[in-house]
Order: C-alpha cells, then structure tokens, then sequence
C-alpha cells in the first residue's frame, strides 16, 4: 500500500509538471508580445480576447493546421525526429528541480522535487547540453543553406558558452559544498549567494542568456542574415515544438539563476508560500530575458565568440580563484 | 526489477552500437553511437554511481559527440553514402574479424579472472562527489597532475596546429 501511494504521487507529480511546462510557452508568447509591444511604444496584440489573451490560442490553432511541409532531398528521418530531440532535454531538467520545502498534502508528507539526486547542478548542466542535437538534426536535415549556417553558428554558440556556465557555477558549488540544488537552496537560507558571487552571476547570465539563444547572442536565428537559422525550413506543429523548446530553455535558465544566485523559494520580508516566492522570482528573471531582447542589439558572430573565450571564461576562473580564498 | 531496466538499456546499448557500424550514412551513425552513450549512462546509474553518469552525458554526449557530428556535417554525406565501405574483398575482412573475434574469446575465456569475480560490495554513500574529490587529491594525486598535463599539451597542441598557416 506504501508503495502503491508512493508510486500515485510521484505518477502527479511527473504529469502536473509536464502539463505545466507544455503549458508556460503559452502565456510567455503572449506576453513576450505584449512587452515588445509596450517597449516599442505600440499595443501589441488586441484584437483576439480582452488585450490580446487569446492571441497564443489563435497561434496555436493556426499552426495546428497548417500543412506539415518536409523539404525534397531532405534527411526524411531526422528531419522528423529532430524537434522531439530539441523538447525532450527541457522536460528532462525539470526532473531534478525542487520547487519548495516538503508539503504535507492530505496528511501525507511529500517533497516538492522529482528525484533529488546528490549531483543535481551537474545533471542539470549536462542534459541542458543535449538541447543541442535538437539544432543540429534539424539544421542539417533540412538541407538548406541558412538552416546549415544556423545549426552551425548554434553549436559553436552553444559549446563556447557551457564553458563559462558550468565554471560560474563551481563557486556556488564551493560555496554550499555541495551539488544538491536543495542543500544549495537551504545554504543560502541566511545570505543569498548573488552577494557573495556577484561575478559568478554575472558571467551566470551572461552564458545564460547565450544557451537560451537570445538577443543579443540570437545570432543563430539572425533574420537579417539567415532567414531564421536552424528551423528556416520548418513549419506547422514541427516548427511550434522548437518555439517550445526555446521557450522552456528560457525557463530553465531563469529557474537555475533563481536556485543558484537568488535563495530559490525562500522569500524576503513578505510571507509567501514557498512556490509561490519561487515562480515570481523566475518570472523576473523571464521578464528580464525579454526586456534585453528589445533592448540590445545583436553582436556580430566573432564578437560572440571573442566575448565567450576571451572575456567570460577568464572571469569564471577569476571567480573561482577568488571564492577559493575567501572560503578557506 | 534492476535486471530487467539492465537488460533493456543493454539490449539497446548492443543494438545502437551494431547500427553504429552498418549505417550507411555517417550521421546516423553518429546519432545511435550517441543513443549507446546515452544506454551506457543510465547503465551507470543502475550500478549507484550518478555521477559518473552525468559526467558521461557531459562529457561524451554532450561534447565529444557534438564535435563528431559538427565535422561529420561538414562532408560531403551522399558521395560516403554511395561509396562502398570497404575497397575491395568482402572476404579480406572476414578472415581478419573473425580471426581477431575468436582470438579476444579465447583470451577471455582462458583467463582466470573470469571465474573468481569478486562479489560486488555495496558502498554506503553511492559515491558522493566530495569523496571522489578527496581521493583524486590525497590518494592519486599524481595520475591527477599527469592527466590534467596530458591534457593541456593537448590544447596547447591543438592550438599551435590551426595556427600552423601564418606562422
């Protein structure tokens, strides 16, 4: 019976966090709009629902039925399969986050987390890292120039900045002494870390913003130049799974920022529940990823580069150096 | 339960490294040498050793495959797919696998460690990752500093060999 109840929980929990995370794409789509809009000094979407609240629904309706176009000559089997390899490392992230303390629901007492595994932080960097297999099947198997220069852009992108993402890290590591993301979460209880590692964060973000592929580091999806990098030749349901995908690695990132840099769940001043603390914090960190977007502009490919090898991985290691002295 | 998640991964592991060498096309060949890699993680994570298995996605399916693909893309991929493998005899090849395959069968069955394997001993601590830090720095220290050389001559090779043109 034990088991039985144990087995039940962790079933809800698995499928409330993949309908969830299918889900936020859409409220972000409109409101990523919606912010480009009032940037720009213009409305942003209006006419389907009241301020536009409807707009994804309509989106979504439209790429549902559009027809499922699959280019000749192209790598018929990849092609297909490459905008599921692109989804499934965002969902597989999220098996390793915790979202709160334990919760008693029903008098049964159950933690906020999927699998609480002692190296999370690296499970959690090295499954971020398949996202990039997604980008090269699809680029490649299009078989079109710019979908070819945009996988390639991307993964050189996407190697370059787990460097630096993964040294900014190891001072929060050193920090908690550990790389369970709670005990990490539970040792910035007092202080959070973005104070003692302002740099960490800094070069934390920086990377971030590189994996998710945003402005200003989007040179893979670079209109001007490239159509629209590696999902130039996709379109309908295939092409609005890469949106997803894109979407969820955004969240990733800012759910990592918050855990790492920004005491996670636990709040200041105000007494929220815990999730809730969390899910505003993540989402000013989304707001952030999209208030730079139409802000900044965009860096030319070897400025991209020279910024990750030449600036951010020195800092990390910099940082590294430093925490190291101030720890021991 | 543990057996049959091992026969799983394993069957799968043994399929995708088959495919690996009979694909035709090399980045379908790279794709299932990834899915064996990945087979070969979740095999580490069914002997208690999670960290070894996310070093393994890091590490091989994370990097080592992506530069595998990232040069494989970059060849003319119909020109390999329409070339035979071999130049030549088929059976060439034959007599040489099957003379290597029987003589590292031999060699595996005539050694004696085969039937003397040591009962597995369960670990405490699932190998946390502050006791492999503590023993790569107290109890092997020196293999440590002499991967972590070979490994920067590497770079610095690396380097120094694109850089071979301007001098």
């Amino acid at each position: 019976m034990e088991l039985m109840i144990a087995a039940a929980v962790i079933m809800v929990k698995v499928i409330l966090i993949t309908v969830i995370l299918f889900i936020v794409p859409v409220p972000l789509t409109w409101l990523e709009r919606k912010i480009a809009g009032h940037i720009q000094q213009r409305m942003g979407p209006m006419r389907v629902g009241w301020h536009g609240l409807l707009q994804p629904v309509a989106d979504g309706l439209k790429l549902l039925t559009k027809e499922d176009n699959i280019p000749d000559q192209s790598d018929r089997v990849l092609f297909k399969i490459a905008p599921f390899v692109a989804l499934v490392p965002p969902f597989m992230v999220f098996v390793a986050v915790p979202f709160g303390d334990d919760v008693s629901i029903f008098g049964y007492e159950t933690p906020l987390y999927l699998s609480d595994m002692n190296v999370g932080l690296l499970y959690i960097l090295a499954v971020a890292g398949l996202e990039i297999y997604g980008v090269i099947f699809g680029g490649w198997a299009s078989n079109s120039k710019y979908a070819l220069l945009g996988s390639l852009r991307t993964c050189a992108q996407l190697i370059s900045y787990e460097i630096p993402m993964g040294f900014a890290v190891i001072g929060v590591v050193m920090l908690s002494q550990s790389m369970n993301l709670s005990d990490i979460v539970d040792a910035q209880e007092p202080l959070w870390f973005i104070v003692y590692q302002p740099l960490g964060f800094f070069v934390f973000f920086i990377a971030g913003l590189a994996e998710a592929q945003r402005i200003p580091f989007d040179l893979a999806e670079a209109e001007g130049d490239l159509g629209a990098g590696y999902h130039t030749e996709y379109s309908g349901m295939r092409f609005s799974f890469f949106m997803i995908s894109e979407y969820l690695v955004m969240l990733t990132i800012s759910v990592l920022c918050v855990l790492l840099f920004f005491g996670g769940w636990h709040g200041v001043l105000i007494p929220l529940p815990a999730p809730i603390w969390f899910a505003l914090k993540v989402g000013f960190f989304i707001y952030l990823f999209m208030w730079f977007r139409f802000t900044f502009p965009r860096y030319r490919y070897d400025q991209l580069m020279s910024i990750g090898w030449k600036v951010l991985v020195p800092l990390s290691i910099l940082n590294i150096l430093i925490t190291g002295i101030f720890v021991y | 339960m543990e057996q049959a998640f091992f026969l799983l991964f394993a069957s799968i592991a043994v399929a995708s490294a088959c495919g690996v060498v009979l694909l035709k096309n090399p980045v379908h060949s790279a794709v299932s040498l990834m899915a064996c890699f990945i087979q070969i993680a979740a095999l580490y994570i069914l002997l208690h050793s999670p960290f070894l298995a996310a070093v393994q996605l890091f590490v091989y399916v994370g990097a080592i495959m992506v530069l595998f693909i990232f040069v494989i893309m970059m060849l003319e991929i119909r020109q390999a797919t329409l070339e035979r493998f071999l130049p030549g005899s088929k059976y060439i090849a034959l007599v040489f696998s099957v003379v290597l395959g029987s003589a590292m069968l031999w060699l595996l069955f005539s050694s004696p460690l085969l039937s003397q394997i040591p009962p597995p001993t369960p670990s405490a601590s699932q190998g946390s990752v502050s006791e492999l830090g503590q023993a790569l720095f107290t109890q092997y220290l020196l293999p440590f500093e002499v991967v972590s050389i070979v490994l920067l001559v590497a770079l610095v090779g690396a380097i120094f060999m694109t850089h071979k043109g301007d001098g």
